[in-house]
């Protein structure tokens, strides 16, 4: 008994060296440079954390020393605020903005490819070139603002990209006019993948659209805003280049977030030390942000396989 | 920690832009060959460096411009090249802090041997040549002097409001309202943190005076940033707000001196770099604008240095870098050199009878050994310097925030980051 069920194992091995071995063998070279560039960078990361380097790298061990300092940092701690107000707003505006465009074209409009072109066209665009154009637009002595005052409305004011109390508004103005687009098209995609009976049958009901969209047709399309989701956390936790771009940080230090906190004292403050703490802190933030979601489609996966 | 583990380290973390390491041997084999790395990029600043290429072929040289766009960038990969093991011959550096951790590690060649020939000691202006000089040796070489705390003003504009040249900053800001007063904006400035740090400096050592100056960026800060002379500066720094329009935040520097050369707005501090926007609008200094470093202190000094990183194979410095050393450092290349780049000669001895007024008024306050003040790159380093950055601007932009507030934060930040 013991041997035919060790004969069949020793197969069954064979069997699946065969099948995945190929596989494993083309996915090596991945996997080295995800353990060694991803993996490796972070340990470092986190080592260099708690070292006192400054420009070239020390491997001494000075404790917390650097968080400490990093939490004392009114710079930091107001960047953490400024990081989390934009990513509410601009993630829940892109979402919103992106469905009702996506709505607005499924409507079978005419010169449907046109619009779309139009709203997806500012995606194409880097975020530096975004940060320069919104940085015009809003200034008040080139943009908009003198724009309305020379057709004669003298009081007309829109200061928020040099009012320190408005200018992450400004940010997030400038976010989702370059990344509404995408979630349209995400959307549109899942609306296009809506069965056409299903309209018939609510119009038999006499539903009104409203409540179809909101009911019926979201729910079927979770998996495009959850993915839309994602999408935009992922530009939220790096924003930086709009930053750089558009206020370089101000007024004052208003307008500063996390990830440019991180690349001005790992470059031009020549203090990798704290640029890495504060790196790590960004990462467990994530991480922790994430986790929920992960424990989530572990338990659904472990459903799934029963 | 052992010279050999640090190096093992740094080769980790330049690991992949080592991969060009094999080259180095064959580089190391044609002697006159010389890779320069710097960040003189603009028009003006790269027909500056052109004047040290030139001469360098001249003289049976190869020169290879490796230009990287912005110092920060610049600096990062030629140092991320030394400890690569490829690094360039020659590159232009900051001679703060950062110039400390290069000396230490052993990565430069020292230049006294050069220096003593050319007598550097005598022809440097005092600041300058302390500057460049770690554990009793030269390790940068100086290339020139840009005066940081210059007022540049529009000499009509103050003029037609009634204004006279400020030669004090409570000057400025009375001739700022008057400028005001006729319509127009008194100061361009450029809101972008290490401009408003550079305007607070200006009022330091105008108003505050050069004591007060060196003991804030000093090895003992704290009771000169306690002192109440120190909270008065930053009261009169904060006046200057009131002086500006409402889109400065973020403007850049060029933009802000084209607002004095268009005649929008009256007066702005800068570096006399800044002589570069003027030139180019074909202005001329004395007659279209007027320059003054107001307030009683110091003419604060910086500048741009060299230096020679340790080449594989060599143990110390090879005949390229020699050639380079003298080429730089000689009298007709450092004028023609300045009169590119509207800096000044780093060496006193040389005739500037041919450079712009306000160069020829630069280098006169440059040979008084009392006006000489080091810019803070020189007395601290970047990590400060950012750290203050960012307490300078939160307080030029915050109505609400007051001296003492201030006084505490800089207090603080300076503790932290020394």
């Amino acid at each position: 008994m013991a041997e035919i069920t060790g004969d069949a194992a020793a197969a069954r091995l064979k069997a699946r060296l065969r099948s995945q071995g190929p596989a494993a063998l083309a996915l090596f070279p991945a996997m080295v440079i995800v353990v060694v560039a991803y993996l490796g960078a972070m340990i470092w990361t986190i080592r260099l954390s708690f070292t006192s380097t400054k420009m070239l790298p020390v491997l001494d061990w000075v404790g917390f020393q650097q968080y400490d300092r990093l939490f004392h940092t009114e710079r930091f701690i107001d960047s953490i605020g400024h990081i989390v107000v934009f990513g509410i707003l601009f993630i829940a505006g892109c979402l919103l903005l992106g469905f009702l465009l996506a709505v607005f074209i499924d409507q079978h409009v005419r010169m449907e490819s046109a619009f779309r072109t139009i709203f997806l066209y500012p995606y194409s665009m880097s975020f530096v070139v975004t940060g320069l154009v919104w940085q015009w637009f809003l200034n008040p002595g080139l943009g908009l603002q003198k724009i309305v005052r020379d057709l004669g409305f003298g009081s007309f004011t829109f200061d928020w990209i040099v009012n320190q109390d408005m200018v992450v508004y400004a940010l997030v103005l400038a976010a989702i006019w370059q990344a509404s687009g995408l979630v349209m098209a995400l959307m549109l995609a899942g609306l296009r993948g809506v069965d056409v009976e299903l309209w018939r049958a609510t119009r038999i009901d006499a539903i009104p659209a409203w409540r179809v969209y909101v009911s019926i047709i979201l729910p079927i399309i979770a998996p495009m805003v959850v993915t839309a989701t994602v999408l935009l956390a992922t530009a939220v936790a790096k924003l930086y280049d709009l930053v750089v771009a558009m206020t370089q940080g101000g007024p004052g230090i208003s307008s500063e977030v996390p990830a440019k906190f991180i690349m001005d004292n790992l470059l031009e403050r020549s203090n990798v030390g704290l640029g890495s703490a504060a790196a790590t802190v960004l990462l467990v933030t994530v991480i922790a942000a994430l986790s929920p979601w992960i424990y989530m489609q572990a338990i659904r996966t472990r459903g799934a396989h029963r | 920690m052992s010279k050999l583990t640090c190096r093992l380290a740094m080769a980790f973390t330049a690991a992949f832009g080592a991969a060009s390491l094999a080259s180095a041997p064959a580089r190391a084999a044609e002697p006159m060959k010389a890779e320069v790395i710097h960040w003189w990029t603009s028009g003006g600043e790269a027909a500056s460096v052109k004047v040290f290429a030139d001469a360098f072929n001249k003289a049976g040289g190869q020169w290879i411009d490796s230009a990287v766009a912005g110092g920060e960038a610049a600096r990062a990969a030629g140092v991320n090249r030394i400890v690569g093991g490829n690094p360039p011959t020659m590159m232009q550096f900051n001679t703060g802090k950062q110039l400390d951790e290069l000396v230490n590690n052993g990565f430069l060649v020292n230049l006294d041997a050069q220096a003593k020939a050319q007598d550097w000691k005598a022809v440097l202006p005092k600041a300058i040549d302390e500057a460049s000089i770690r554990n009793g040796h030269y390790y940068a070489l100086p290339v020139n002097i840009h005066g940081q705390n210059w007022l540049f003003y529009n000499t009509k504009l103050l003029a037609d409001a009634g204004a006279t040249e400020p030669k004090s900053w409570p000057d400025v800001i009375a001739a700022g309202k008057k400028v005001q007063a006729a319509g127009k904006i008194a100061l361009a400035h450029g809101g972008q943190s290490w401009q408003d740090h550079l305007l607070f400096d200006a009022v330091l050592a105008g108003e505050g005076g050069s004591a007060l100056y060196m003991g804030v960026y000093g090895p003992e800060p704290q009771a000169a940033i306690h002192d109440p002379k120190f909270k008065h500066v930053a009261e009169m720094f904060k006046q200057l707000r009131d002086l500006m329009d409402p889109g400065m935040p973020g403007r850049n520097w060029n933009d802000a001196s084209s607002m004095v050369i268009t005649g929008k707005a009256g007066m702005q501090v800068m570096g006399d770099w800044a002589k570069g926007e003027f030139a180019s609008a074909r202005q001329v200094a004395g007659r279209d604008f007027g320059c003054v470093v107001p307030g009683a202190g110091g003419y604060v000094l910086g500048g741009d240095v060299f230096v020679f990183p340790k080449l594989p194979g060599a143990t110390g410095e090879t005949p390229a870098q020699a050639k380079l050393v003298d080429i730089v450092f000689s009298k007709d290349i450092q004028l023609a050199f300045s009169q590119k780049k509207g800096s000044i000669p780093v060496r006193t001895d040389v005739d500037t009878s041919s450079l712009d007024v306000c160069a020829q008024k630069g280098a006169a306050a440059v040979k008084d050994v009392a006006r000489q003040l080091p810019s803070t790159s020189y007395l601290i380093s970047p990590d400060e310097n950012g750290a203050l950055n960012d307490v300078v601007t939160q307080f030029l932009n915050t109505p609400s925030e007051t001296a003492d507030d201030f006084v505490g934060k800089f207090a603080g930040a300076v503790k932290a980051a020394g």
